[in-house]
């Protein structure tokens, strides 16, 4: 479980718009890596880059190298699809599949992808459920739609729904900005425990949630409106947020912009 | 904000005065609520009004047993009795055939709109011939099947034929509210189905459409309850007949409208004139039916959330 990505040269692109430009970078197995920067700056749309998510928009394409394992996500011949069993996402908001129960959306990975063996279903979706610190929560529920719950609930459920998967890379987008405190605690602790067995990538908006659950932090950040974004610093946390080398960086965690 | 600010009365020392509307947004609530409601009742009338035409006069026959299990057969305009199941099976067989080829046409249809060729040329192309089709006067889709059916491949009239101009008239009213309902499902399921590593044609199939399925019911219903009161393709593509017969494929089919047609030319013999009614009346209470059958499906097949 848990790999190593290594990005070379990357540039995204929306049509003709050049939304990132030139990140490499090296993301490391089992950390949480965060991505702050302020809004539009390409951070979620590099995120989108590392499990193939970009290209669903219609006109999208990525120039460069993501290595994932030896292989590069990008190579002629790699399967998108293969490539997202691999690589999981978390979004934004919460979103559990609306026809389907608790358990059906936890186990919706398995059974789209064909599973049908009840038991190894059932020990799934209760292993991923812990996994994702809503077991006690739902236990007793498990056969009333996803929908029903909180929004905190749902983005635990949308986790389990994600590590139900196996994958190796969780990258999620800005997970708790529909959140209240409370769940945000829950879903930072979630973070924590998940990078025992996972790589995870997270896009924040919130500095402070960065520093407490990140390992390596990356400042994406655009030279003026309307050019593309770019990986202006990257580095262990504790020294982005204390003695970054960019003063850009300073800046920014400091909040003299963005 | 500066031109707020400036738009405000300067504040005098005296308490705010929140008392509420003033006599002139009073009246315009007052005078817009009248008309609503209005608006409303007028569109009423003409609805309660069939409705009660229909039921008062239609209903009587209806009580009667024969009339669920027999015929018109050897029935005269004059003479009472008889029965509309010849009609109403012949109203179901060609409806359900026609919504059997024009529904999944319609669906897989609303699925490329959506799903794949969004933006392309070719789903432009579809998107404006539907337009058309919607507008297609359903004895225009009869003549043209009539030209197809008989001219060209030089069968008989069968009730086959009216199910396939039937097609042309339901194929764009599903099309339209499917695609609708496909839009109205948020790009974030689906993608948290990609990102889940689910294949896009599996997504649509058990994430997409299953979210719409109430709307895509919705639709068909809509669909065959306006194929179902059809009269110019059965006019045309089909001969009416009183005697029962359940084969499409061959010889004339009794259906609903065209019974109804049928007695309507001697309406001032009550015999005829209350069969008409009876079979307006069975025409309605089948669409009814139908409706509910669809929302008992559209029920079961979502999760209870109590």
């Amino acid at each position: 479980m848990a790999k190593r990505i290594e990005v070379s040269g990357l540039n995204v692109y929306y049509g003709d718009f050049k939304a990132v430009e030139d990140v490499s970078m090296t993301i490391e197995p089992r950390s949480v890596t965060a991505f702050i920067g302020p809004s539009g700056c390409g951070k979620s749309t590099y995120l989108r880059t590392l499990n193939r998510m970009h290209e669903v928009i219609p006109g999208a394409r990525v120039e460069g190298k993501v290595v994932l394992d030896d292989q590069d996500l990008y190579a002629p011949g790699i399967d998108p699809v293969a490539v997202r069993r691999v690589v999981g996402m978390v979004f934004q908001r919460p979103n559990p599949f609306p026809t389907m129960s608790i358990f059906d959306n936890v186990a919706s990975g398995l059974k789209l992808n064909g599973v049908k063996d009840k038991k190894k279903l059932t020990e799934v979706v209760e292993r991923s459920l812990h996994g994702a610190n809503l077991w006690t929560e739902v236990k007793d529920r498990l056969d009333k739609p996803g929908a029903g719950l909180s929004g905190g609930q749902q983005q635990r459920l949308c986790i389990a729904r994600a590590i139900a998967v196996e994958p190796e890379v969780i990258l999620m987008d800005e997970p708790c900005s529909a959140l209240d405190p409370i769940s945000t605690l829950a879903i930072e602790d979630l973070i924590e425990k998940l990078k025992d067995r996972f790589t995870v990538v997270i896009v924040t908006h919130n500095m402070q949630q960065a520093a407490r659950v990140s390992d390596q932090t990356a400042f994406f950040n655009l030279a003026a409106t309307g050019r593309p974004g770019r990986l202006i610093e990257m580095g262990p946390t504790k020294q982005i947020f204390s003695n970054p080398n960019e003063k850009a960086t300073e800046d920014y965690i400091t909040g003299r912009f963005g | 904000m500066t031109t707020l600010a400036a738009n405000r009365p300067a504040y005098d020392g005296k308490t705010l005065d929140l008392t509420g509307k003033s006599g002139a947004r009073a009246f315009r609530n007052t005078l817009a609520t009248v008309l609503i409601v209005l608006c409303f009742l007028i569109a009423l009338i003409p609805l309660l009004w069939i409705l009660w035409t229909v039921v008062s006069k239609g209903y009587s026959l209806l009580l009667d047993a024969n009339w669920w299990s027999q015929s018109q057969r050897g029935i005269t305009v004059r003479r009472v009795g008889g029965g509309a199941y010849h009609a109403i099976m012949g109203t179901l067989i060609m409806s359900l055939i026609c919504a059997a080829i024009a529904v999944p046409i319609a669906i897989m249809g609303a699925v490329y709109l959506v799903e794949y060729g969004k933006g392309t040329k070719a789903a432009k192309v579809v998107s404006f011939m539907i337009d058309i089709l919607t507008g297609v006067p359903s004895i225009v889709a009869a003549l043209f099947i009539y030209a197809v059916w008989i001219t060209v491949l030089g069968f008989n009239r069968v009730g086959f034929a009216v199910s396939l101009s039937l097609v042309l008239l339901m194929l764009p009213v599903v099309l339209r509210s499917t695609e609708e309902m496909l839009k109205l499902v948020p790009d974030e399921l689906r993608e948290a189905s990609y990102a889940l590593g689910v294949p896009k044609w599996k997504t649509i199939l058990k994430v997409v459409v299953p979210t719409a399925f109430g709307g895509i019911i919705t639709g068909v219903m809509l669909g065959l309850a306006r194929v179902m009161g059809e009269t110019a393709p059965l006019l045309i593509l089909v001969g009416y007949s009183k005697n029962i017969n359940l084969n499409p494929f061959d010889g004339f089919m009794g259906a609903l409208p065209t019974m109804i047609n049928q007695d309507r030319t001697e309406l001032a013999l009550e015999p005829a004139a209350d069969r008409v009614w009876a079979a307006a009346l069975t025409l309605i209470l089948l669409v009814l039916l139908l409706n509910l059958l669809a929302r008992l499906i559209a029920r079961f097949s979502t999760i209870k959330s109590k």
